[in-house]
């Protein structure tokens, strides 16, 4: 037992917690002292005791990663989340798999935050961070894990519990120092790199949405109403841009590893973090327009809060298990709902109230607003986007609204919307439509001072661009449906305006450009998830018109396939044939044929029966012994394409009843133009016992061909043998081996099935069984006489494997674009952080 | 009237809008006897019902039937009320139906049938089932 490590980092945590607070109550301290030198003794307390925070932060990190590297599995969190297979990139992914470790990660991002707070914000420092030190002291308050003893609370779920505390198993009550051989694994759909990088992306998106907040608050508080936005800007747009970048890494992930077919499943843990990213966005642009009016400046007020407490409602609602059934991937219930609820309403009540106390201080204008100005737009745009997130906050709050009504005594029945996919696209795509159009237009106002003839003039050569674009578009793509001939046209005009944007600015100053980059980005996005998403085209799609079933009498489109071992099916162009099973190597890239392969008594080496090649390349040769990753299935799917191969894919299966039954990935053959993504959807079970036909007798000769379940067969040769199963056999005792030939589809295979006569008249018989032709050869009898053989035959139903297969054309100009908008990002909050130095 | 007012009532008009409509395409969680009486009021609106697979005395699942082809299959569902319908479902059986605690079926009533067009399962939680290998 490590108990060292685990106090260690207890500790850490309660350090990092009192001295978030202590760091809160020295600043504001700080904020009231009437003079300088009493300021500048509580600014270094404050000061240090945030560095003592941090370096408390990361102690519970260093801790907690000790003790899933070394395999500490009296630990709960080893235990249930890693194993001593797990390859060493996915150690870090089991880190912030658990609802504590992801709290780390937020806490330690806004502690890396802080500190460059503390060294760049001098004029800003003390209300900034103040703010940022109650939020650390809620984050760290979560993982605490601390009960207090007079009212028997619990405060916070400890990542360092141990096992014997954690779970109520009777072997604690026998041993109490029982250590587990080996933990619980990672989840399978987590073992992929986009885990160990989107979560860090994401809660560093998180983290970075506070300095836009504190520095509003410190704003308010200090009546410097329009002071704020400066330092804050810059910030707000690296937050954009970062979780921006963390919720499509998410997405990539889940086409990658979920099998729902897209990356995008209007899930409530999805739609959580969408929103505030959409109220950041429209946050951002109004700030922008804030030197030049006051409504804006009241504006970004409002978004620049909405956005953290959007960020805090998505945590309550992620994590504090009220979403319940209605989404697939929210975290367990830790019992932190009250907590959460707390840290949400604390910051919502305590921002509202500031806002409202100075509401009235806040400058404001009678002037109105011209059409042909760039405020007029940016608000326009701000609006759509803010009416977007309303949108698809609304309905993804509705268990919430259940809990309130029976909060209230009151019973709700209401349930989210019944397919989810269909119902906010049909929304968002008139969004989205919207937007492009705006910011497309717009742009012409951010630049140059319009009125009525001088606009028609801008947008004759963007207009006549876009159309032209638009009709070989179309054309080529073959699109007819009004909905996407509309949005496909507010993209291209949204890219080509910004373009010629682009080129104007580029000549006065190349460092303004990013805005126009950002939204020539958002255009190739839209119009990349318009072909991906709604061109998507089902390979599989089975119309063959048979009656599904008799008692339905309806027909029904069958997005799935039945496939035969070695059986090619015509599917909407292509020839889709499953091959095999395979297990996935460890030490080289590649897969190996079950059938290849015989195990050993450790579960994670095989020895090869005959050379290893994949992809034309010789792995291993035939008696190697070599490592492979048990757990997982991959079925090899063959398609063909004219004649010519298209893709093998290798869709993945793990049976895990410990992390929930059966988990299915995806595989995915990237090309230039589309991906083709396959994913299986139902499989043999080899548990149960197969149904073998009756035995089919017949007598051969030596050389003889005859028919096994229609497949030619050849009996090769007769030998008799001394060693059976690593066994001698005694002298008295003959056993024989047939070699029996079979031609399948695409190979040859050879079944040796063994006849043994043991002290004198027992008689046993070793059946052969080919698997990839289900059949089964027993050497039945000999008959010397006539020197023939006797062979008993049965047949049972191929392996077979049910898949789904999909076509996603032109995906990659999504994440094309997706990188545009990166660097769009980028360019404009370089620039913005030079404005504030300067 | 100021143009901004003008915005104002558009934004306020579309949030309305948006609110209507959610609720409007809202589903519902309801029994089967109340989802037969939605279908046959002329609702095709799919519904949500919640209920656990029908077991025997011994716990063993009975109703079950796969099609040939094992592309779709059907299951009999007790709702809260136990009352029990046969539910049909056209996609291959989800690998781990057999072991979820609860079944929530989204869909409706066609021609007397119950079609299921979306299965969540609520499986036991990693958290409760966790049993110690304790060799």
């Amino acid at each position: 037992m490590h108990f060292l490590i685990g106090n260690l980092g207890h500790l850490f945590v309660i350090a990092s917690f009192v001295a978030s607070l202590v760091c809160a109550f020295a600043y504001w301290k700080s904020f009231y002292s009437a003079n300088n030198l009493e300021k500048g003794k509580w600014v270094n307390n404050a000061r240090f005791a945030f560095y003592f925070h941090s370096i408390s932060v990361l102690g519970i990190i260093a801790s907690l990663f000790v003790i899933i590297y070394r395999h500490y599995f009296e630990y709960h969190y080893a235990y249930s989340h890693s194993s001593l297979h797990l390859p060493g990139q996915y150690m870090i992914s089991c880190f912030w798999e658990g609802q504590e470790g992801s709290f780390l990660l937020w806490m330690f991002w806004q502690a890396v935050l802080g500190v460059i707070l503390i060294r760049t914000q001098r004029a800003w420092e003390a209300p900034v961070m103040i703010v940022f030190a109650l939020v650390q002291a809620f984050l760290a308050s979560m993982i605490l894990g601390v009960v207090i003893p007079a009212i028997n609370i619990k405060i916070g779920s400890s990542p360092f519990i141990l096992l014997r505390d954690a779970m109520s198993d009777p072997i604690f009550k026998i041993d109490p120092n029982f250590i587990p051989k080996d933990g619980h694994g990672l989840n399978a759909l987590l073992q992929n790199y986009w885990m160990v990088i989107h979560p860090p992306t994401l809660f560093l998106g998180f983290a970075l949405t506070l300095p836009p907040f504190a520095f509003c608050i410190a704003g308010l508080w200090q009546k410097k109403y329009s002071e704020w936005i400066k330092p804050a800007l810059p910030w707000a747009l690296l937050g954009g841009a970062v979780l921006g970048l963390g919720i499509l890494m998410g997405g990539y992930w889940a086409y990658e590893t979920l099998s729902f077919g897209g990356y995008w499943n209007w899930d409530p843990v999805e739609n959580a973090v969408y929103v505030p990213w959409l109220i950041l966005i429209a946050s951002i642009h109004v700030m922008m327009t804030y030197k030049n009016s006051n409504t804006a400046l009241k504006t970004s007020i409002i978004l620049a809060i909405s956005v953290f407490i959007l960020i805090l409602y998505s945590t309550f609602l992620t994590r504090s298990g009220i979403l319940g059934d209605t989404s697939v991937h929210s975290f367990t219930d830790l019992g932190l709902s009250g907590q959460l609820l707390l840290y949400l309403l604390f910051f919502t009540v305590a921002a509202i109230i500031l806002c409202i106390s100075r509401w009235k201080e806040i400058p404001s204008s009678e002037k109105e607003v011209s059409v042909y100005s760039r405020e007029f737009w940016v608000f326009l745009g701000a609006t759509a986007l803010c009416l977007m997130g309303f949108q698809v906050l609304m309905p993804t709050s509705i268990p919430v609204y259940n809990k309130i009504i029976e909060l209230f005594g009151g019973h709700s029945n209401l349930a989210p919307p019944a397919n989810q996919i269909e119902f906010y696209s049909k929304f968002q795509l008139w969004f989205g439509v919207a937007v492009a159009l705006i910011s497309g237009t717009g742009q012409f106002f951010w630049w140059k001072k319009m009125d009525k003839g001088k606009l028609k003039k801008e947008l004759l050569t963007p207009v006549l661009f876009s159309l032209v674009i638009f009709a070989i578009i179309i054309s080529v793509a073959k699109v007819y449906s009004p909905v996407y001939l509309v949005l496909t046209l507010a993209g291209v005009y949204l890219i080509v305006s910004n373009v010629k944007v682009l080129l104007s600015v580029t000549k006065v100053n190349p460092n303004l450009s990013g805005g126009a980059v950002a939204h020539i980005g958002v255009g190739l996005v839209l119009i990349g998830i318009l072909f991906s998403a709604g061109y998507s085209n089902v390979v599989s799609l089975n119309n063959s018109g048979m009656i599904v079933n008799k008692e339905m009498g309806t027909d029904f489109n069958r997005d799935n396939l039945l496939l035969f071992i070695n059986e090619a099916k015509s599917m909407a162009g292509y020839d889709i044939e499953y091959r095999s099973e395979n297990l996935e190597l460890r030490n080289k890239r590649g897969y190996v044929r079950k059938n290849d392969i015989d195990p050993t008594s450790d579960p994670y080496r095989v020895v090869a029966i005959k050379d290893i090649v994949y992809k034309g390349e010789k792995l291993y040769s035939a008696r190697d012994t070599f490592e492979i990753y048990p757990e997982n299935t991959f079925y090899e799917i063959e398609m063909r394409k004219n004649g010519k191969l298209a893709a093998t894919l290798y869709p993945r299966i793990q049976i895990n009843p410990a992390m929930g039954g059966f988990l299915a990935s995806p595989d995915i053959k990237k090309n230039f133009d589309r991906d083709i993504y396959a994913h299986v959807s139902a499989m043999m079970s080899r548990e149960e016992e197969p149904n073998w036909s009756k035995t089919e007798e017949v007598k051969v000769k030596i050389g003889q061909q005859f028919f096994i379940n229609d497949y030619v067969a050849i009996l090769e040769e007769i030998k008799r043998i001394d060693q059976l199963g690593g066994v001698t056999l005694n002298a008295e005792d003959v056993a024989v081996k047939a070699k029996i030939k079979i031609e399948g589809e695409h190979e040859s295979f050879y079944a040796e099935p063994v006849f043994l006569i043991r002290n004198k008249n027992e008689v046993g018989r070793i059946p052969a069984e080919i698997n990839d032709l289900g059949i089964r050869i027993a050497l039945l009898n000999i008959h010397p006489q006539t020197n023939e053989f006797s062979l008993g035959t049965n047949a049972r139903q191929k392996d077979w494997v049910v898949i789904k297969a999909l076509e996603k054309p032109f995906i990659n100009v999504l994440w094309l674009g997706t990188c545009v908008l990166m660097v769009g990002f980028g360019m404009a909050m370089v620039r913005r952080f030079k404005e504030f130095k300067s | 009237m100021k143009r901004s007012h003008i915005i104002a009532i558009i934004i306020v008009a579309a949030a309305i809008g948006i609110i209507i409509t959610t609720a409007g395409d809202a589903s519902t969680y309801v029994n089967f006897d109340q989802a037969q009486q939605m279908s046959d009021a002329g609702n095709s609106t799919p519904i949500h019902v919640v209920g656990s697979l029908k077991k025997d005395q011994s716990g063993h699942i009975i109703g079950l039937e796969n099609s040939v082809d094992k592309l779709s299959f059907s299951f009999v569902l007790v709702d809260d009320n136990h009352q029990e319908q046969k539910v049909f479902y056209n996609e291959p059986m989800p690998p781990d139906f057999l072991r979820s605690e609860k079944v929530v079926v989204v869909g409706g009533y066609q021609n007397s049938q119950f079609v299921a067009k979306k299965i969540l399962l609520k499986c036991p939680s990693k958290y409760q089932e966790q049993k110690l290998v304790t060799r």
